[in-house]
């Protein structure tokens, strides 16, 4: 009964102004949230993933991780989408079935909660809550951040994760001031991490925002390590758990996305064609109909297609059909005349091979079946024709620096058979591994020449009716996709006699084994291809270059009204911009003359207001350059939205700028003051601007084509006038 | 065995007399300190004279024994017999003693100079000197050690003779080093006696000089003309043609061209071995850098012939040399030394950037030492401001005045030598070909202002090499319309192709060379009248005009209509309509000047005009992408509906024929040397480096003449496949795949680039290492241990000297990660020559190391020897060895072909 001796105290700590920010904050986002019911912009490409998502289709998007994308789908799941319906076109109108206010409630949520955090970032940057408000509001009223979360797009939620993250690395910060090792210092180190991982999981760009805390991270464990106060063990435990925090767990959580991503995606889709034959027959149906169930050891007599595991320039199975190499080329090179080799983009009964010893003579699997393994001496025949595969001196037809491939025909002109291949299973455990369909990677080496059976990517011409050219590649240079097969449909072949035989490769394959690739196969796979696969990067209307974007030189377009003539604009507050790109400006050249006078040993700081000045700077400038700069070498097409995170780190800054020149430069009360009344008047225009900007915002009221000519302040913007 | 222990002690600061009597007073307690010296060993105790004298004089200096006399440092060094470290030590410490500056100028200068990593692990246990710290009391602070350093000489002082035969040895050494070298690289330098690899274009590039045609390039051109310097003077005529690899010599001499780059690539072995020795006075280091470069194939394979590669990591080495020892005269500032020093500095970056734009990476590191050297001067407020001006002044005249002057200069020569056309006449501008004796346009003179009726040609000023072009060709079918393609053109006469077709709607595209399908008749959109007829007046086109513009040839108006483009799918295709010039309102076009000043009319080459399509709003543009064969590879053009004001949408006219208008001479619009500069720069990044390598090969080689031949040669495997001979960055280091000199088929001798295996996986093995023990060491010193000094010296070798190393490595090799061109093997060679030196400080440094941790036992001291000399021999043995395996390469059956290509 101790607990009635003493009362029970509940201490609520509550900021009015945090709470005030989150409630602006949220009217600004959530206000009419559903209104433009069509397809706004990128939102065609976001909703065609949130439908497959909904429909648990696979596909790839070469833009991000799969974060954003689940994040977008489970306002979809909270809203009871159910997936149907056709993206195809910007401006198109929902059907009553796509729960819009849903669909956009999760980035507006994170554009509507950067308001406080941006107020807690300054405050806990240890400025003033003045300025930590300006910061708040600054951000509240910007219109290009307000269009980008009231939409299904996925920067405002980068931009969440990124202010988290440099919030929660201060506030651990700070707590490692008074509390190391304590409950909130625990709490705010593994926010920082997840949060990191959180904005490279939505876009990748959120990765220069995870370098820069883990560099300023790495600056404070530095110094931690050159205080000698603290005991190594002390020390050692710091950078673990640092380490742990800040590089295992992002990592991990990185890899939990792929994970809920995989094992939400079961089903095969379009875009099934670039992934492996694994990869394929690990999801609902495609492939894995086909393959279902066939025998996973190739053993002697087995049919199998092979197809290559390059894709490039597509996916194809090697094939031979009767046609025969012409005598003589163009080019007025001569060939062996004997039958084609290629490699076929599509499924054919001219693809499969029967898996031959060489020391006997049947075409039919044993019982039991004699497995083939790594090393062994193979023949392959070509179902349909009975010719085995054969490779000699003889230049390809296009590629004339390596052997040609043919089925070998007997022409009684002493040029032998060379038809046996020595198998080499590349992604082998051991020296004895078994062939296996599908996961094993194999390479047909071939005996008389080391010559390696190779896709060569080049089309044949007419008489090899535009199929794609395999080669015998007589050098080596390593390991390359395109020399490596993998079986994908494989039977036991039971029929000896040839007539029989034809109609057995005519009829689908059977029986049942189920197989599954591991998630971290399947992870690696889809990472390697998201980084790979180049989407063709054409010219759009209204991308723009990074310079553009310092001045607000540029505006995307993102809906018009179908009749009237409200649209929704990207736009910013011009009088943010500018002055937050002036106040980066004035930053560097503030700083770099405190460090030359610093540097002769003129302190014109206090200590601790300089290591403010230089931590603000490290995060709000490092945060705009580290989000802007890359962008220079970059060479995809670029948009303006791919400014905001670095916008809003900039905007962080301004207030920092501000109250610093009232602090340490004005000299005098009466400058203060003076001061104090410009940045107010100052804000008054953004306040102004941000209102007049409104209508291009929300797209909520059609404007005359006189106002939207009048608005129209820089030649470069783009504003749609109708033309009656 | 002898033994030494020897006290780290900075730079004497006291005269030869003062120093007597501290050898004196510290006699006895510096033998007391030190390990008891047996009979059977002489002991010596010797300054760290090792270090240099700059880092003494800083680093160790900064060491509170002004203050606290006694506890002084102790270094063992261990020693093996016979070793040239012994005689190099002493010497060393003799010249060092040798008092050369007062001891109040010492004290100042070595203010402020402290090397961060180190700085910071001092600051535990002192502080910075303060302003008036100065004078006597510095000289007395750095006094003990002196003495010590003369007591450690003192048992054995050796004499003026064997001093003198000390450096005779250490020049003797050098002099070994560098004979080594040369005898390698000399060696069979004569085979094969056939055109390797990228001599055909250097080697031709070489004979343009000689024979003075004006020619064009990707890089600057001071190799080039270095290459047909050494050809000029060893009598080669320029006669050869280096048309192809494998293209006999026969009578022609290019031994000469071939020896000056074996001498450069000669020099860089001893470059090396003093920089090692520089940074880390250590010989043991600085032979076995000179072991793995000697020994290494890939550096001998690549200085053996008329390359580029030679004379720019000769640049590149001799720039770090020359910083390194400017740094060591740090000490000494406006000294005529460091004067010479900071000078060649600059000498050798001109001389780098002038041969490769590679050379902007050592330029990036030499920037950054003198950043941070002048931090450092600017930290020390015992410097006045003036002398901080004068400075920093210095270092801009040294560094960045003149190495811009003699760049300029090369190009001043460059354009001055090349006086008569040549094959790089049509990437030029008409006001530039003017001055080439032998071109059309030598002494031409056309008509300054555009009149309707004028037969023009136009040029894209970003593909600044396109003309607008078109020939008879049609898009072919699922393409746009089947009309007339337009493109860019050069001077190729493809006119002659004969494939006429019956077909309506020809094509366009931009065609790089001129040739008379480049040809375009103004004509006012209103009327199809012949605006030449002499009744009529002359009306001159202004800004703002609705033009038609009829193709001269076909007969065919520029034309753009809703159609895709054939590659930028965005775009408008343009095409030539219509018949004999009747087309529809689709051919209008409204010409506006972008740069008017004053007038409205349109000046030859000077104005920069844009084509805004009537009907569409669209503006004419390049996209800058090629074309496929039946594009005959030229430029896409197209008509763009962004109105960006990009340069890919400006043109100018070239050339301006109007029998009507008066001549003015083409000399009164050449441009200035400047505008040349700019120009040639302008195509050499700008325009040529984004092209893909084939396109330019074709373009040199001059194939970009008709289509049949560039199927011939597109099989012959000038064009890089998928998957061939590109390589990846990442292949470099590991040595993954080497570069076919000289590999016909039907030739015996084949010569293929690939490193020494041993070598390269040893400088892999020393990066990791260096990043492992570089971190725990500079961990350590952040903890505040507290080193011995033979440890802290040996640090300080690893953090500062191995620094530097490891940045210029990062600085030569990073970088091509970022590249979208197609890279080759020899492009990792600078970053390799750094990764060399790294090791052999690395290994020297950690094998000291390691015979002082282990120094209680008594065969420890032979690690070190044993160790250096085992690296060595390995080293040398590998290289026997891979002279085998490369005896079986040869025998690989490689047949690539035409394998070359020209590098970044």
């Amino acid at each position: 009964m101790g607990f009635l001796q003493r009362p029970v105290v509940v201490t609520a700590d509550i900021n009015l102004n945090v709470v005030a920010l989150t409630a602006v904050g949220l009217l600004s986002r959530l206000w009419q949230l559903a209104y433009p019911r069509a397809v706004v912009f990128d939102e065609v490409y976001y909703g065609q993933y949130i439908s497959f998502y909904m429909k648990r289709i696979f596909f790839l998007d070469s833009s991000g991780p799969p974060f954003g994308h689940m994040l977008l789908a489970l306002g979809g799941y909270i809203g009871g989408f159910d997936g149907n319906f056709l993206w195809n076109r910007i401006g198109a109108e929902y059907s009553s079935n796509v729960p819009v206010w849903c669909l956009r409630l999760l980035p507006a949520l994170a554009g509507a909660l950067s308001v406080p955090m941006a107020y807690q970032i300054v405050w806990e940057l240890g400025f003033s809550p003045c300025a930590a408000m300006g910061a708040a509001l600054l951000v509240l009223i910007e219109n290009a951040l307000v269009t980008q979360s009231r939409l299904m797009l996925l920067e405002s939620v980068l931009i969440f994760f990124d202010l988290l993250a440099v919030l929660s690395y201060l506030k651990f910060f700070n707590s490692q001031k008074h509390r190391p090792f304590s409950l909130s210092w625990w709490f705010w180190l593994t926010l920082t991490g997840m949060a990191c991982s959180c904005a490279v999981g939505v876009k990748y760009v959120g990765v220069f925002t995870y370098l820069l805390v883990l560099g300023v991270a790495a600056v404070h464990a530095w110094h931690l390590i050159g205080d000698q106060t603290l005991s190594n063990v002390c020390v050692l435990c710091h950078l673990l758990a640092r380490a742990v925090a800040l590089l295992v767990i992002p990592a991990a959580t990185y890899l939990l996305f792929f994970y809920v991503h995989l094992a939400l995606l079961c089903r095969s889709g379009p875009h099934d064609q670039i992934m492996s034959s694994a990869f394929q027959a690990s999801l609902e149906g495609g492939l894995a109909r086909i393959t279902q169930g066939q025998p996973l050891e190739v053993a002697y007599g087995s049919q199998v297609t092979l197809k290559n595991a390059f894709g490039k320039p597509v996916p194809c199975w090697l094939h031979s059909h009767q046609s025969t190499y012409p005598v003589i080329y163009e080019s007025g090179r001569g060939s062996s005349h004997q039958q084609q080799v290629t490699c076929y983009p599509f499924k054919d009964v001219n693809n499969w091979w029967i898996i031959k010893d060489p020391r006997r003579h049947q075409l039919v699997v044993n019982n039991p079946p004699r497995p083939v393994r790594h090393g062994d001496i193979v023949q392959l025949v070509h179902g349909m024709t009975t010719r085995f595969l054969n490779t000699h001196d003889v230049a390809a037809p296009l590629s004339p620096h390596s052997q040609e491939v043919s089925c070998y025909v007997d022409y009684n002109i002493s040029m032998p058979a060379q038809n046996l291949w020595r198998l080499d299973i590349v992604n082998r455990e051991s020296d004895a591994e078994v062939w296996k369909t599908i996961l094993s990677e194999v390479r047909f080496v071939h005996v008389n020449t080391s010559a390696i059976l190779k896709l060569s990517g080049a089309h044949l011409p007419d008489w090899g009716f535009r199929q794609l050219e395999v080669v015998g590649e007589k050098l080596s240079r390593g390991y390359h996709e395109s020399t490596v097969w993998n079986v994908e449909e494989h039977r036991y072949g039971k029929s000896q006699e040839q007539k029989e035989r034809e109609l057995e490769l005519h009829s689908p394959t059977e029986s049942d084994i189920s197989r599954n690739l591991s998630f971290m196969a399947r992870f690696s796979e889809l990472q390697w291809r998201m980084l790979t696969v180049r989407s063709d990067d054409s010219e759009h209307k209204y991308s723009s270059t990074p310079l553009d974007w310092v001045m607000l030189d540029t505006n995307i377009a993102y809906w018009l009204h179908p009749r009237t003539s409200a649209q929704i604009h990207l736009l910013g507050n011009i009088v943010i911009w500018a002055s937050a790109s002036l106040a980066t400006m004035v930053y560097a050249l503030l700083f770099l003359w405190y460090l030359l006078r610093r540097r002769r040993k003129v302190y014109d700081l206090p200590e601790d207001s300089w290591l403010r000045w230089v931590l603000a700077g490290a995060l709000c400038a490092g945060g705009w350059a580290v989000n802007y700069l890359p962008f220079f070498l970059m060479e995809k097409t670029l948009f303006l939205y791919h400014y905001l995170p670095a916008l809003t780190f900039q905007i962080l800054l301004l207030p920092v700028v501000f109250e610093h020149i009232s602090n340490h430069l004005c000299r005098s009360q009466l400058q203060r003051s003076l001061f104090g009344a410009l940045v107010v008047a100052w804000f008054a225009s953004a306040c102004h601007v941000s209102n007049t900007l409104r209508p291009l915002t929300y797209g909520d009221r059609s404007l005359s084509p006189s106002e939207l000519k009048a608005l129209r302040w820089k030649d470069s913007w783009d504003i749609l006038i109708r033309k009656y | 065995m002898s033994f030494k222990v020897s006290f780290s002690v900075p730079r004497p600061a006291a005269t030869p007399h003062s120093r007597r009597c501290w050898e004196l007073q510290f006699l006895e307690p510096v033998f007391s300190r030190a390990r008891p010296a047996r009979p059977s060993r002489s002991v010596m105790l010797r300054a760290t004279s090792r270090l240099p004298a700059a880092r003494a004089a800083t680093t160790l200096s900064a060491q509170p024994r002004g203050r606290r006399p006694a506890p002084r440092r102790r270094r063992k060094e261990l020693h093996f017999p016979g070793h040239p470290e012994l005689p190099l030590g002493d010497f060393l410490a003799g010249r060092l003693a040798r008092p050369r500056v007062p001891a109040g100028r010492r004290a100042i200068l070595r203010r402020g100079r402290m090397p961060p990593a180190v700085g910071r692990g001092l600051a535990g246990s002192e502080l910075r000197p303060r302003r008036g710290r100065c004078g006597s009391q510095a000289a007395r602070a750095v006094g003990p050690d002196v003495a010590a350093e003369a007591t450690a000489r003192s048992p054995k002082r050796p004499a003026p003779g064997s001093r003198r035969f000390e450096a005779a040895g250490r020049w003797a050494l050098l002099a070994l080093v560098t004979l080594m070298s040369f005898a390698t690289r000399f060696h069979r330098l004569d085979e094969p006696p056939h055109v390797c690899w990228d001599e055909t274009h250097f080697g031709k590039m070489g004979s343009y000089y000689i024979n003075r045609t004006f020619f064009f390039d990707v890089h600057p051109p001071l190799g080039k003309m270095l290459i047909g310097l050494a050809g000029y003077l060893s009598g080669y005529d320029g006669t050869f043609l280096f048309q192809k690899p494998g293209d006999k010599y026969e009578h022609h001499s290019y031994m000469g061209m071939r020896g000056f780059c074996a001498f450069l690539g000669s020099l860089l072995v001893p470059f090396a071995y003093l920089t090692v020795l520089e940074l880390s006075q250590s010989l043991p280091a600085a032979l076995l850098t000179a072991a793995l470069l000697t020994f290494d194939t890939g550096c001998l394979t690549l200085s053996q012939y008329i390359l580029l590669d030679p004379i720019l990591m000769f640049f590149i080495m001799a720039a770090m040399l020359s910083m390194v020892k400017y740094n060591s005269c740090a000490n000494r500032p406006f000294s005529a030394p460091w004067w010479f020093w900071l000078s060649l500095t600059g000498i050798n970056l001109a001389g780098a950037l002038g041969v490769k734009f590679v050379g902007l990476f050592i330029i990036l590191q030499v920037g950054w030492n003198t950043l941070s050297d002048l931090w450092h001067l600017f930290g020390d407020c015992s410097l006045s401001m003036v002398t901080m001006g004068k400075h920093l002044t210095a270092r801009i005249l040294c560094l960045i005045v003149l190495p811009m002057a003699l760049y300029t200069a090369t190009y001043a020569i460059h354009f001055m030598v090349l006086s008569k056309s040549g094959p790089g006449d049509g990437f030029f501008s008409s006001a530039f070909q003017a001055r080439l004796s032998g071109n059309n346009l030598h002494n031409a003179s056309i008509p300054e202002y555009l009149a309707y009726g004028s037969v023009i040609t136009v040029r894209n000023l970003r593909m600044a090499i396109g003309y607008l072009h078109s020939h008879r060709d049609l898009y072919p079918e699922g393409i746009g319309a089947r009309q007339q393609q337009v493109s860019e053109s050069s001077v190729h006469l493809c006119g002659s192709r004969a494939k006429l077709s019956a077909v309506t709607e020809p094509a366009v595209t931009t065609y790089l060379h001129k040739d008379y399908n480049n040809l375009w008749i103004i004509k006012k959109h209103s009327t199809n009248s012949d605006p030449l007829d002499p009744s009529l007046p002359v009306e001159f086109v202004r800004h703002g005009d609705i033009i038609r513009l009829e193709h001269k040839e076909t007969s065919r108006n520029l034309h753009s209509h809703y159609h895709e483009a054939p590659l930028t799918r965005k775009h408008y295709q343009v095409t030539g309509y219509g018949i004999n010039g009747t087309g529809d309102s689709n051919d209008f076009w409204r010409i506006e000047v972008v740069n008017r000043k004053f007038e409205n009319r349109i000046k030859v080459l000077r104005s920069q005009i844009r084509l805004i399509h009537l009907a569409t709003g669209c503006v004419l543009g390049s996209s800058g992408k090629i074309l496929p064969k039946w594009g005959w590879e030229q430029f896409e053009v197209t008509c763009s509906p962004y109105l960006k004001g990009t340069l890919n949408s400006i043109w100018n006219v070239e050339d301006h024929i109007n029998p009507k208008l008066p001549n003015i001479s083409l000399d009164v619009l050449q441009p200035s040397f400047p505008e040349i500069l700019l120009e040639s720069h302008m195509l050499m990044i700008w325009v040529l480096w984004p092209l893909p390598i084939w396109w330019l090969l074709y373009e040199l080689l001059g194939l970009h003449k008709c289509g049949s031949q560039i199927s011939n040669y597109g099989n012959s495997g000038l064009k890089p496949k998928d998957n061939e001979f590109t390589s990846k960055p990442w292949h470099w280091p590991i040595n993954y795949q080497g570069l076919h000199f000289s590999g016909i088929s039907d030739m015996d001798f084949r010569v293929y680039l690939l490193g020494n295996p041993v070598v390269w996986w040893l400088n892999l093995l020393s990066i990791g290492l260096y990043l492992l023990s570089g971190s725990i060491v500079a961990v350590a010193v952040q903890r505040g241990a507290r080193l011995p000094a033979e440890v802290e010296g040996l640090s300080w070798v690893l953090l500062r000297g191995g620094g530097q190393l490891l940045f210029g490595w990062m600085l030569h090799y990073f970088p091509f990660f970022l590249m979208g061109r197609i890279l080759y093997f020899h492009h990792y060679f600078p970053a390799m020559l750094f990764s060399s030196m790294l090791t052999g400080i690395l290994w020297d440094t950690l094998l000291r190391l390691c015979a002082w941790s282990l120094a209680c036992f008594p065969l420890a001291g032979g690690i070190h020897a044993v160790g250096i000399l085992s690296l060595l021999l390995g080293i040398a043995y590998s290289r026997v060895l891979g002279r085998e395996a490369s005896a079986q390469v040869n025998l690989d059956p490689l047949g690539e072909g035409l394998d070359s290509a020209q590098g970044v």
